[in-house]
């Protein structure tokens, strides 16, 4: 007999709490912030329930200090928020690349800057998710377009972390966080999860790399003594200013992303294989992007869209490979022209790339990017 | 029995970076006597500290050691307290770090009643970064960023303590080691959020600014301004006025927060299981 599914009907936020739970996260600080307050309250009801702990901090900066600090203390950890308070967030998301700490950080974006429009969807945090903090620092972005995705993409969150023993962003708009869908609620035996890498003996040095360049990490009470900094240090975790130790650091926490990239890069192609006109779109402005994309079908136009589901790393190569083919490349996003920045660096020069942008607090609609493909 | 100070030093680690006659040395040992005292194992403490002079302690101690951004140590700590609240939870940290960029985690932290044991190492002034005032320092003194006098008001990092719900509130000069490992030691017993006010001096800016002098004549001066708690009532208002009091000021018992959240989990447990 085939097993009965579980399928709810749920908002984004919703989904996200579900699939942080499903992930064996026991850990949540946050503060509460339109359009994200909704994933705090999930999680202050079932953390508890699942032997979890909840904890409203006083602001965001503490928030986030205390998700990295469970984090070490060997739980996975996550925190939500938008805007105002992923800026304050940003010294302490440097620390977490720095030191190495994994955790999962939900920003659900509204208009900016400032307090901007809180309760409207916007895309508007893109490149603060990239360059927000100060230094140099690997930035992971996941970006679901549907409440189902949602769900799946807060497990990969969590994954990605721990593999890669980082921070990562669950990058959501409004509409997706509070949209209501259905969703296919997983067990964890449904899943794949991913554990952070512990280290098997002693003498444990806290920043030692083999070949995934990416150490292991036991959490602070079961056995291996470590320290951590914020400072350039070396393989044994403490201060170090010797030129070539700190370039050696600064550098693997880099290109530990980038030599296991293609272990967590994902996306999204519809209708690409003999498209002309490319669209590159994520989040909500995708779901509108197809919609234009299948109207442009049906009326004999060769348009198609590119996903990117991890804004960060991008999947590059694919999508140079497409727009090879491509006469046009449209970015839609809710921003001023943020993610145009990115793709017009990988695809380079050569073709029309333009951007439909918009920060009026609505949605981009597929007419208005209809119009844009038969231009 | 002598207390062997390498079971909790890093001995690699030496010589640490403070300069001569700094005062914080001193606040470090009270800190391993009360540990030893107390029997605590190494892989039972987890050491936390912001940034500063006094936050570089726990590259220095044999623990789970942990070096945050300036002023946070508080909120890392919460995280791991409440994560793993089997561990003994220390926070140390400077009266920069802790009443200025992080006085919002202090009277967060206090309110909360979580079982951490924070050591402030209070100097009045910002010595990692070159001798700029702080929230501590005296009226009046001089500093880097306040040449003329400091114009403002010192917090009493005790008072603030206090009033924002700490459940354990001491306070001790590091000239008087007898009382500074007593206060440590019984805030380290203490059951909730404990605020330790260690004074320190800071020779190299504090005392050359302000003509203090050297290290034994600054911890003098520091001592004529306060005066011991036990005291508090053969002393005349007159006699007390602008003067601190040392030792316990403050010890009441308050549900502490992480045995709160363990029975609520306990608690819903068993309603789960009784439906
Ligand atoms: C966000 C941030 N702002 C400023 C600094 C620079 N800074 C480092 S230590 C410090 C003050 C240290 O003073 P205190 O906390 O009293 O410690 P002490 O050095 O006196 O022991 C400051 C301002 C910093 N590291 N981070
Ligand atoms: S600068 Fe002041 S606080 Fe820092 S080590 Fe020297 S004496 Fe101590
Ligand atoms: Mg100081």
């Amino acid at each position: 007999m085939e097993e009965k599914k579980n399928i709810r009907f749920l908002s984004g936020n919703e989904a996200c709490g579900e699939g942080a739970i499903v992930a064996g996260c026991r850990f949540f600080g946050g503060y509460p912030i339109s359009p994200s307050s909704e994933i705090a309250e999930f999680m202050s009801k079932r953390l508890p329930l699942a032997g979890g702990k909840f904890i409203q901090m006083e602001d965001e900066i503490s928030s986030i200090a205390a998700v990295l600090g469970a984090s070490l203390a060997g739980v996975k950890s996550m925190t939500a928020t938008s805007g105002p308070g992923f800026s304050l967030m940003q010294e302490n998301i440097g620390f977490g690349a720095m030191a190495e700490i994994p955790a999962v950080i939900v920003d659900v974006m509204r208009g900016g800057p400032s307090t901007g429009n809180p309760t409207g969807p916007s895309q508007s945090d893109v490149m603060a998710i990239r360059w927000g903090s100060h230094g140099d620092y690997p930035a992971i972005a996941l970006c679901p377009e549907s409440v189902n995705e949602v769900f799946l993409l807060t497990i990969e969150a969590f994954n990605i972390a721990e593999f890669l023993r980082t921070p990562v962003v669950l990058a959501m708009d409004e509409i997706t966080a509070h949209m209501r869908e259905k969703v296919e609620i997983l067990g964890e035996e449904d899943v794949k999860i991913i554990k952070r890498k512990k280290p098997e003996k002693h003498p444990y040095l806290p920043y030692e790399y083999g070949e995934d360049l990416i150490p292991p990490l036991p959490g602070y009470g079961e056995g291996f003594r470590f320290h951590v900094t914020g400072l350039n240090h070396d393989k044994t975790g403490f201060p170090t200013n010797k030129s070539e130790l700190m370039e050696e650091g600064n550098r693997r926490i880099m290109d530990k992303v980038e030599v296991n990239k293609e272990k967590i890069i994902k996306h999204e192609e519809f209708f690409t294989d003999d498209c002309e006109i490319l669209v590159v779109a994520f989040g909500s402005s995708a779901r509108a992007a197809k919609r234009a994309v299948r109207t442009a079908r049906e009326k004999g136009i060769k348009a198609g869209l590119f996903r990117p589901l991890t804004l960060y790393p991008l999947s590059e190569k694919a999508l140079r490979s497409i727009a090879r083919k491509a006469k046009k490349v449209i970015v839609p996003e809710m921003n001023l022209g943020q993610y145009i920045l990115i793709v017009e660096r990988v695809i380079g020069q050569g073709i029309p790339i333009v951007g439909i942008n918009q920060v009026d607090g609505e949605p981009i609609t597929p007419s208005r990017i209809l119009s844009k493909i038969e231009e | 029995m002598a207390v062997d100070y390498f079971k909790y030093l890093r001995k690699e680690k030496m010589p640490h970076i403070w300069c001569a006659g700094c005062g914080h040395g001193m606040i470090v040992k009270s800190i391993i006597r009360a540990i030893d005292k107390l029997g605590w194992k190494n892989n039972e403490i987890a050491l936390v500290s912001g940034i500063g002079c006094s936050s570089r302690t726990p590259g220095y101690l044999d623990f789970h050691t942990l070096h945050t951004t300036h002023g946070r140590a508080l909120a890392f700590a919460t995280g791991i307290k409440l994560a793993r609240p089997n561990l003994k939870v220390i926070v140390v940290g400077g009266d920069g770090d802790m009443m200025a960029i992080g006085g919002n985690h202090f009277i967060h932290a206090c309110r909360r009643n979580i079982d951490i044991k924070l050591v402030v190492y209070n100097n009045n002034i910002y010595g990692m970064t070159g001798g700029q005032a702080s929230p501590t320092t005296l009226t009046d003194a001089k500093a880097t960023t306040a040449p003329y006098g400091f114009l403002e008001e010192p917090f009493d990092v005790c008072n603030m303590a206090i009033a924002s719900g700490a459940s354990f509130v001491g306070r001790a000069l590091d000239l008087d080691v007898p009382l500074m490992d007593r206060v440590i030691l019984e805030s380290f017993k203490h059951k909730g959020f404990s605020v330790v006010d260690a004074w320190s001096q800071c020779p190299t800016y504090f005392g050359r600014f302000n003509r203090w002098g050297n290290p034994s004549e600054m911890m003098e001066k520091y001592k004529q301004i306060t005066y011991n708690i036990r005291q508090k009532d053969q002393l005349s208002e007159e006699e007390k006025k602008g003067k601190y009091p040392v030792g316990i000021l403050h010890q009441i018992e308050r549900p502490e927060f992480c045995e709160k959240y363990e029975k609520l989990i306990e608690n819903l447990k068993t309603k789960e299981e009784a439906e």
